[in-house]
């Protein structure tokens, strides 16, 4: 909760100067548009990820959007080498928001964290 | 809002465009206990040398070992049995067996283990709390635990420290349509020695020979019903 007021200030005084933490710097997406518009993204993905989660591997339902796989593939950034770059490193796309709103999601302990591993990726 | 996106109208002509596996399910439906998938492993085609099964599953679910038989997680093993009364000496793939009534569900205490409609025996590890209670209790021996912090993760296979996992029949490849990547890599660069499919379709290859030729399963007497069934031990 304290994490989306936090947010809703953040959206309205994003110009503010005297800010104590870093803004969020978000990397731009691959692909045209989000699943949803990106005022719904942020503030429902959590659940429409958990929602997700479980269809997916527990009843078999593919291909549905709220994908983690499929976030990862549009969110991850590239270098100009065009190599991906972790969505969880510092100042990326799912990072830099997290560690603003102060919430750390667990996802990728276990979640690629770019569209290919990155060992593959660099090959 | 609802106008489709590009995406959206090139992903679902492509799903139309596709010439769908008899077997896969359209996307977006769930797995049904219509099907119930299995294996048939022809003992006499597995030579003991052969690795290539073990080596391709390592590849399709990105697992790093760290150079400790005992502790690196395996989801297919190959096992040389010798009957000592005979001296017959036979080799066999052995993976989770994707019981009809699996052992490791019946003791989780979460919820975690579960058999999916279509009889796939996987681990859900977003709530595993990792207390290895299925590993005690599969008799197959099937599960392995990641001990250490994972990277690399195959974007299709998420694995991390603290939970349990194993065999899950290549999941992710039979809902596109595709084999298990053991079957493939086996028909492929060795003898062919397994076949993948439905057993509950009396058309398919592997209910048809079930059902005419003489199969076991590994303990059948413990009444687990696995869904792997061999021949020739
Ligand atoms: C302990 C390991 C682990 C952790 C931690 C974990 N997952 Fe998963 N997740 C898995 C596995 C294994 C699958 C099954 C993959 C498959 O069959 O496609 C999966 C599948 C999913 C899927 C469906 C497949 C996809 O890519 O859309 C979603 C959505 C998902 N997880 C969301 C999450 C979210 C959100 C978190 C963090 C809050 C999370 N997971 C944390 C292991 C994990
Ligand atoms: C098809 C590619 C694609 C996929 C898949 C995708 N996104 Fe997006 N996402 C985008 C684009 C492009 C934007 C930027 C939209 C804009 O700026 O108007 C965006 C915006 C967002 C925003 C808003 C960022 C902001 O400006 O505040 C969030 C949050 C978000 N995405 C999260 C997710 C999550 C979580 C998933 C997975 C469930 C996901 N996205 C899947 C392409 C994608
Ligand atoms: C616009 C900022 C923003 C972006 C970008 C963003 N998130 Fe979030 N995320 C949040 C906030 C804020 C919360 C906390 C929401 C709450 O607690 O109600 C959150 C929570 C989550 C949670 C639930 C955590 C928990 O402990 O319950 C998951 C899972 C998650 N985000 C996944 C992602 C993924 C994956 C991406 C990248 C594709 C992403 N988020 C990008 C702002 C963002």
């Amino acid at each position: 909760m304290l994490a989306r007021l936090l947010l809703g200030v953040l959206m309205m005084a994003g110009a503010a100067a005297s800010f104590a933490a870093d803004l969020p710097t978000l990397p731009k997406a691959k692909g045209e548009a989000c699943i949803e518009a990106s005022a719904t993204m942020r503030r429902d993905h959590p659940d429409m990820l958990r929602h997700q989660r479980d269809d997916t591997l527990r009843q078999g339902i593919r291909g549905a959007k709220a994908s983690l796989k499929e976030c990862v593939a549009c969110h991850a950034a590239e270098t100009t080498e065009g190599r991906a770059i972790p969505v969880n490193d510092p100042g990326q796309f799912c990072q830099s928001c997290h560690a603003y709103a102060a919430v750390k999601p667990d996802c990728f302990e276990c979640h690629a964290t770019t569209p290919k591993p990155v060992k593959e990726a660099s090959r | 809002m609802n106008a489709l996106s590009r995406r959206q109208v090139i992903l679902t002509s492509g799903a139309i465009l596709m010439v769908a596996p008899a077997q896969a399910r359209s996307p977006g439906q769930p797995a049904s206990a219509r099907q119930r998938w299995g294996l048939l492993i022809d003992t006499a085609k597995c030579a003991p040398d052969c690795n290539v099964c073990v080596e391709s599953c390592k590849a399709e679910m990105g697992l790093s070992g760290h150079d400790r038989p005992l502790t690196d997680a395996q989801y297919l093993r190959k096992i040389n049995v010798k009957d000592p009364a005979t001296g017959a000496s036979h080799s066999l793939p052995v993976m989770c067996q994707h019981c009809a009534k699996p052992a490791c569900v019946d003791v989780c205490p979460t919820g975690a283990s579960f058999k999916r409609a279509d009889g796939i025996v996987l681990v859900d590890r977003h709530i595993c709390i990792g207390c290895r209670y299925c590993m005690m209790a599969c008799p197959y021996k099937a599960r392995s635990f990641a001990h250490e912090e994972q990277t690399d993760q195959q974007p299709h296979l998420p694995r991390g420290k603290g939970t349990v996992e194993g065999c899950t029949l290549c999941v992710h490849r039979v809902d596109q349509g595709l084999e298990p990547a053991c079957v493939e890599s086996c028909k492929a660069k060795a003898k062919g020695a397994m076949l993948f499919g439905d057993l509950n379709d009396p058309e398919s290859d592997i209910a048809k020979r079930v059902a005419r030729e003489a199969t076991t399963r590994i303990r059948a007497d413990l009444g687990l019903e696995p869904g792997v069934r061999y021949q020739g031990i």
